[in-house]
């Protein structure tokens, strides 16, 4: 179980595979669900130039591990890694990696859908977007 | 001791404070709030940390307490 927080660029499926070679669960994982967030370049109908990314340092490492070691409890799983940016970004820049490994894929696929869930709609992160339009705006709502 | 009081994303900018540090007796994380921004309107859908858990309006507050005031989160 890994969380990071990152407040420069990362490259998700490299991170994943040094985490997956350093891990130590070699030949006990059958399953391996990813998912991958990325900055769009449009967001409610307008052309987004850039991202700042906010969080609650100490608080958004806190609350991660804390659905980490929910989803240990929940699903018979090998290991999880979440790895969030934070700061400046651009479009098509990774925002967020979350992967879990587990012998079996249902469990691999359920805890990686309750991670990214939780780390939606609770997980102390803000984003303000700079628009070619108007001013810079705060997004006020998850999709 | 005090009880520190942070502010962060919009409601930050709202308040015009990102962090003070409370000398008042307070016995909620409400009353805070008023203490902390001059009786400013709490923003119907703001959020709430003590110690950085999530707790409600009415969590009672301790000196040396850590208590912060978010908007709805907006990550991943």
């Amino acid at each position: 179980m890994h969380i990071e927080i990152k407040d420069s660029a990362f490259e998700p499926y490299q991170r994943l595979l040094e985490h997956q070679a350093e891990a130590g669960f070699a030949g006990k994982f059958g399953a391996t669900a990813v998912f991958v967030g990325s900055m769009r370049e449009f967001n409610q109908g307008d052309d987004v130039n850039a991202m700042v990314l906010e969080h609650y340092p100490g608080m958004t490492e806190r609350y991660l591990e804390k659905i980490s070691q929910e989803a240990a409890v929940k699903w018979d799983i090998l290991d999880s890694l979440i790895v969030h940016r934070v700061g400046k970004m651009l479009p098509n820049d990774p925002i967020v990696l979350v992967a879990v490994w587990s012998a079996h894929r249902a469990a691999a696929f359920d805890a990686s859908r309750y991670l990214m869930e939780e780390l939606k709609s609770r997980a102390p992160f803000w984003k303000k977007e700079s628009l070619s339009s108007e001013a810079d705006r705060w997004v006020d709502k998850n999709t | 001791m005090a009880i520190k009081v942070k502010f962060f994303a919009s409601l930050r900018e709202y308040v015009g404070q990102t962090e003070l540090d409370l000398a008042d007796e307070v016995a909620s994380v409400s009353e805070v709030w008023s203490k902390a921004t001059n009786d400013m309107l709490m923003p119907e859908n703001t959020l709430m940390a003590v110690n950085m858990d999530y707790v409600d309006g009415s969590h009672s507050v301790s000196v040396g307490d850590e208590v912060a005031f978010f908007p709805p989160v907006t990550g991943g």
